[in-house]
């Protein structure tokens, strides 16, 4: 039987260190939702989501209640928007409909954000998905929930070139579209490598085409939890440090696991993944570059930061695939700057750059995440920094991806406040050096070898 | 199977066990296993409870505690067993 012990150690998880179930979210699949005519596929959609998850979040409040762990985000992904939406839309602004329909229907639903609104174009692009894509500026200043991701690399298929340089305009005319708001759309939208067809967390959900109709995926979190039971191995060697987390890890996804399960049997929806990711908040203590600090590093961004994350990811890894046998999605540790308060001191104090984060992304999953740079950031150099993290995303047959928000009208030095858990962020320079003759080239980047590795 | 563990946490007090047994009893809920431990001035209880001979459901115990709970000054918690096995048992 349980042991008073086990149970104060679970509660003060979760009530001192910040243990919580980062989201719920129910992936959709919109395919049979296709129709040539705008206006029945928007009713398709709104009909099809609203039946699917009209009970997700009174079911992810409930699951929460009964064990007492928060249930912090409950979320919808669904098919890739730019397959759903091709026979009916001929221009962008018919994309921006249906974009206006999801978010009308995840505000219905009461979901915190809805991800989806994404084309996979790793090796070509059809005419659906370039007019997808030219409308994300326009969709996400016109919404609030909605969510935009674009997968334009992969270790099979290389990296579309086309697609990188297109996503660096599209990135800055997201910017210039809501620079009301210090250019949160670009919060919402994230360019992915590798990019998993399972994946919870936002702002890169989508259902991906192999997925059932519909299925429940969970992401765990708790930083907080690995870096308390840090501080009790300090000066230890890399042994025990390694055990500590992987235990940590383990109980975590547990109660992830516990909670999937639950919320797939009320809901009557299979259970997909567990994704194991360590995600961030802004809240004090719950913070991956404090982990670091604990590793043993000053600030993240010190030398010794890259073999840090590199052994916390694995850790962590081995930790939670002991707990649940169906892990995916990304599954790892989350480095996002602004989401961090670890990682926004790293930045102020000067420990941290965005040459370094880059080198951070080669070892943990996802990749350049919630970065403020000047607005004045050319969109070429953007395209530059997005084939620079898929090229690492795609030689190490890993997931990488890019979240980069030029704040229009500020520059280095001053700070962009996004709130609630997308936090603020110090605006961090750009390599100003021109890669625009690179860029413009026009073409893919051919698929690596699967052999010779060194 | 329908277990939940109630937690009982605060400045210590007389009568607290008393306040809650009571309530368990008239609910129909049978206690399996109680621990307490009182660390510098603070009481905390542990409670293993069935919910398998009650009518009231979840919800309506958890709150019913916790009212309990801020009448004498302690926090009263109620969950459900499964997150504690699922954490501390393979």
């Amino acid at each position: 039987m349980i042991n008073t012990k086990e149970v104060i150690e679970t509660n003060e998880m979760i009530e001192k260190e910040n243990l919580d179930v980062r989201t719920i979210t129910m992936g959709i699949s919109l395919l049979d939702c296709i129709d040539s005519d705008l206006e029945t596929l928007k009713k398709n959609i709104y009909n099809k989501i609203y039946e699917s998850a009209k009970d997700l979040v009174r079911t992810g409040d409930q699951i929460s209640r009964e064990f007492g762990i928060p249930i912090v985000n409950k979320r919808v992904s669904v098919t890739p928007i730019a397959l759903v939406g091709g026979a009916a839309c001929k221009t962008k602004e018919d994309f921006a409909e249906i974009a206006k329909t999801l978010d009308e229907v995840a505000k219905k639903i009461g979901v915190n954000f809805i991800g989806g609104y994404s084309a996979l174009v790793s090796k070509g692009m059809t005419q659906a998905d370039r007019l997808l894509i030219e409308s994300i500026p326009l969709a996400l200043s016109q919404t609030d929930l909605v969510c935009s991701s674009i997968n334009v690399g992969s270790t099979k298929t290389g990296i579309n070139m086309d697609a990188v340089r297109l996503m660096g305009t599209i990135i800055k005319d997201t910017a210039e579209a809501t620079k009301e708001n210090d250019s949160l759309g670009c919060a919402k939208l994230v360019v992915f490598c590798n990019a998993p067809d399972d994946n919870p967390f936002m702002a890169g959900a989508f259902h991906g085409v192999t997925e059932a109709d519909r299925i429940i995926n969970v992401g765990v979190s708790g930083p907080g939890v690995v870096k308390t039971a840090l501080e009790k191995v300090r000066g230890e060697n890399f042994e025990i440090l390694c055990e500590t987390i992987k235990k940590t890890a383990f109980k975590v996804t547990r109660v992830g696991q516990l909670v999937a399960r639950e919320a797939s049997k009320r809901l009557g929806v299979p259970f997909g993944i567990i994704d194991l990711s360590l995600a961030p908040t802004p809240a004090i203590g719950d913070s991956v570059a404090d982990i670091l600090h604990e590793i043993g590093v000053e600030h993240a961004g010190a030398p010794g930061t890259t073999a840090a994350l590199a052994l916390l990811n694995d850790q962590v890894k081995k930790g939670g695939v002991m707990a649940s046998s169906y892990v995916g999605g990304l599954s790892g540790a989350f480095i996002p700057v602004s989401e961090d308060q670890g990682m926004i001191n790293a930045v102020e104090a000067g420990a941290l750059t965005l040459e370094k984060l880059e080198a951070m992304t080669c070892v943990c999953s996802v990749g350049l995440d919630m970065i403020a740079i000047p607005g004045d950031t050319k969109d070429t150099t953007i395209a530059g920094v997005i084939a620079d993290e898929m090229a690492i995303g795609m030689i190490n047959q890993k997931t990488t991806a890019v979240r980069l928000i030029p704040v229009i009208g500020k520059g280095v030095g001053e700070t962009v406040e996004f709130g609630g858990l997308l936090g603020y962020a110090p605006i961090m320079p750009v390599n100003g050096f021109s890669c625009d003759a690179f860029v413009n080239r026009g073409g893919r980047i051919p698929a690596p070898v699967h052999s010779f590795k060194n | 199977m329908n277990k939940i563990i109630i937690t009982v946490v605060g400045k210590d007090t007389v009568g607290i066990i008393a306040k809650v047994c009571t309530y368990l009893a008239d609910s129909g809920i049978n206690i399996l296993d109680i621990s307490q431990t009182i660390v510098s001035g603070y009481f905390n209880m542990m409670m293993i409870a069935s919910m398998e001979g009650t009518s009231k459901d979840f919800n309506t115990v958890a709150d019913d505690l916790e009212k309990i709970g801020k009448d004498i000054g302690v926090v009263i918690k109620c969950q459900r067993e499964e997150i504690f096995d699922s954490m501390h048992r393979i």
